[in-house]
């Protein structure tokens, strides 16, 4: 007797988000079945893959990683070089100087940083800030306005700044931009809500409903989104149906398993590896969760969840 | 599939006689049907009722030991996401071994044991295949068995299946290898040594239906093989079969699941943790590697660690003194919840930060540091008591204690609590600590 097959296809779907231009520009989300339940219908785009570039450059320490990059001095290069890497879809910038905690560049200067990368790679990008709410405010809006007709996504409005981050970004600017709440679907729908109440219309809108790396409360976020798509799917609630875009990179690369020398811990290995290993296990587990995106740092991870993604579906 | 309580109401004597403790039919059918109450408390049942939900309450997958003594459990599961209940067997990681390699491989495997919060992570299973040289094979499952560990054995061949589980004798190791051509073979084999059967099939098709044949040969402790020739089709077999199980009611579906992602991902081990990611979250009860490094195993463990949580009850921390970067009597001393999550954050920041200091981590009821507070479970009381029950002024001999900045207003009643102490205040976010402990005087 053969297997009873019940494909759950659902009514509502997850709004597509567009970003970039031209040839190498991208579609995010726009499912009406649980992620990658491909044999429950067909999937309108596959889950993205994105690669990060600092604006401090790449961590030379790592062996592969400086391999990669050798020879690509300048920012310029350096983009080209990450863009060619097998499976990236898109480049996210990285505006780690900007942290007025830490180095604190100028605005112009992370500015500066953006256009010299949008003028040398032509995949579509991600502007993230360094997270700190006022000066990421400040920066966005300009890097949003130095960016027009790039269709980039700004990463991210959060509670604090989200009038004038989205405004400037999307109404100003064009750009469309990720909506930033810490693992709590009602924080996440309440910020939704907020910014179309500004008049921004959901489909230029991404989620970025926060991250944790795999051993460290992996399970908050993986419920959350599990919540969200169930909501946006099986109830309809449109306040929950933009794809969700997660920054993995960062979380990843700082937890323990990934910083540790390996002269501390011998038997641990390489650290480069480890770092590879904590981005793929916890990019491939948001993307079973729910992750229509992912950002990651290192070539090798990329190629992998990249291959994962083309094997599962 | 689960009755509802209006169900359960029906099939009660509907007299509200109270022998039960609770004050009518009707609410004890609800707490029955949320499981806080068991049906046998009313003595009243009918036994045709009693039959009726029984029949309903019974788990729509079938749960299975494996291993020496049942050291493993699998399957038993009753819903899809973790959210709505906790997921009730964690995943079994196995490694497979090969007769030209598992000398050297062996060592490394054994490596990886160590324990995080409370659990001890290591390679569960053993997998060794049959291929054809039969003694190879039988010498391969004397060596994986002489290390302890509980083994997946597969072979089509029935005879050399059973040569295998006769070596294992009373191990309880699983079999993997029944399909369509063998199954009624294979079924003698698992029944004489009462051991779990792998099923496996050319597809969907193939394998449910093969999982009816042996139903009728009244085999149930059964595990199945979701294909190891496609990452699709096992991805889709995997979540298929537990949705039609626990969403759908389809006991036939409802078995542990195998997946050999080895196979799926000959060589390449970075796609292998990818994979055994996908099915940690997306219902692989065992998963079988080519290796494990420390490399997969501290992201794996960790992840797996995580989703099998309970969802209502947040991991936590045994209260104790933990050194940090050497720590000893006359580093710095710094306080935190237990709540793991809070733990990890704050460890690995001080950690970060190069500076020898003992974490101390009081009861804290689980939770985060302002909703500790907010209950009382983080004061100057408790951690007094902490200070008292692990005798910290015996083993430390700085007098310097950081408080987190979130409860900066405990300050003046800890000062009272701990006298002869100087009470710190810390940053109020876990992100400035690096920079803060280094500039910190002691």
């Amino acid at each position: 007797m053969p297997f009873k097959r019940a494909p759950q296809v659902f009514s509502a779907a997850i709004r597509e988000l567009t970003l970039g231009t031209g040839g190498k520009a991208i579609a995010v989300g726009g499912e009406n079945v649980l992620p990658l339940y491909a044999f429950d219908g067909p999937l309108k785009n596959p889950p993205r893959v994105g690669i990060e570039l600092s604006d401090r450059g790449p961590d030379l320490s790592l062996p592969e990683l400086a391999a990669f990059y050798a020879g690509a001095d300048s920012p310029a290069e350096q983009a080209r070089r990450a863009a060619a890497a097998p499976g990236a879809d898109f480049l996210s910038l990285y505006l780690e100087s900007s942290d007025p905690t830490g180095a604190d560049a100028p605005v112009e200067e992370s500015v500066a940083f953006c256009l010299e990368i949008a003028a040398a790679v032509d995949l579509p990008l991600v502007i993230q800030g360094s997270g700190h709410a006022e000066k990421d405010a400040k920066l966005f809006e300009k890097a949003a306005e130095a960016l027009q007709g790039k269709n980039a996504l700004i990463m991210s409005a959060k509670e604090e700044n989200y009038k004038g981050v989205s405004v400037a970004a999307v109404t100003a600017y064009g750009q469309k931009i990720a909506a930033e709440s810490s693992v709590d679907i009602n924080l996440a729908k309440q910020l939704n809500v907020l910014i179309t109440q500004l008049g921004i219309s959901g489909d230029k809108m991404a989620m970025n409903l926060g991250v944790s790396a795999a051993g460290y409360g992996f399970e908050y976020i993986a419920s959350t989104i599990d919540r969200v798509r169930l909501a946006a799917l099986s109830q309809n609630d449109a306040a929950l149906q933009m794809p969700v875009v997660t920054p993995v990179a960062r979380e990843a690369w700082g937890v323990k398993e990934a910083i540790v020398s390996e002269e501390d811990i011998p038997e641990w290995g390489p650290r480069e590896r480890r770092g590879i290993n904590m981005e793929v296990c916890t990019a491939a587990a948001l993307i079973a969760a729910g992750s229509d995106a992912v950002i990651l740092r290192h070539p090798r991870s990329v190629r992998v969840v990249a291959d994962l993604i083309a094997n599962i579906l | 599939m689960a009755l509802k309580g209006l169900d359960i109401f029906k099939l009660t004597p509907k007299t509200n006689c109270k022998d039960c403790g609770i004050p009518t039919c009707m609410a004890f059918a609800m707490k029955v049907a949320q499981g806080s109450i068991a049906i046998e408390v009313c003595p009243h049942m009918s036994a045709e009722s009693l039959a009726v939900i029984g029949a309903a309450a019974a788990p729509p997958m079938r749960s299975l030991k494996i291993g020496a003594g049942g050291a493993h459990v699998l399957g038993g599961e009753t819903v899809l996401f973790r959210h709505e209940k906790t997921f009730a067997a964690k995943t079994l990681y196995g490694v497979a071994l090969k007769p030209e390699t598992a000398a050297a491989a062996l060592p490394e495997i054994m490596k990886v044991d160590y324990e995080r919060i409370s659990e001890r992570m290591f390679v569960e299973l053993l997998y060794v295949e049959y291929t054809g040289d039969r003694d190879a094979f039988l010498d391969l499952v004397q060596t994986a068995k002489d290390t302890g560990r509980a083994l997946a054995v597969e072979s089509h061949d029935a005879a050399a299946a059973k040569e295998a589980m006769e070596i294992l004798k009373g191990l309880e190791p699983l079999l993997i290898g029944a399909d369509a051509a063998n199954y009624a073979a294979m079924d003698a084999v698992a029944k004489e040594y009462r051991v779990a059967l792998g099923v496996s099939g050319r597809d969907l098709d193939e394998l449910y239906d093969t999982v009816l044949e042996l139903e009728k040969l009244g085999n149930k402790d059964l595990v199945l093989d979701v294909g190891h020739v496609s990452v699709k089709d096992a991805f889709a077999a995997a979540v298929q079969l537990r949705r039609a199980a626990v969403k759908d009611g389809d006991r036939s579906a409802g078995y542990p699941s195998f997946v050999n992602a080895g196979k799926l991902a000959p060589g390449d081990p970075e796609l292998q943790l990818a994979l055994a990611s996908v099915f940690t979250l997306k219902y692989g009860s065992v998963i079988i590697l080519e290796g494990m490094s420390y490399a997969q195993a501290l992201p794996l463990y960790g992840l797996r660690q995580n989703i099998f949580t309970d969802p209502q009850k947040p991991m936590t921390v045994t209260p104790g003194i933990y050194p940090i970067n050497g720590g000893g009597e006359n580093a710095v001393c710094a306080t935190t919840v237990d709540f793991a999550l809070t733990y990890f954050i704050i460890s690995g920041e001080l950690e970060r930060s190069g500076v020898p200091c003992n974490l101390l981590i009081s009861d804290a009821g689980g939770y985060s540091v302002l909703t500790a507070w907010a209950a009382g479970k983080l004061s100057a009381q408790s951690l007094g008591k902490f200070f008292k029950e692990f005798a910290v002024e015996d083993k430390i001999k700085n007098r310097t204690l950081l408080i987190p900045g979130k409860v900066a207003v405990l300050k003046g009643e800890i000062e009272e609590s701990l006298p002869g102490w100087r009470i710190v205040v810390a940053p109020n976010e876990a992100v400035s600590l690096v920079k803060y402990m280094k500039e910190l005087e002691v």
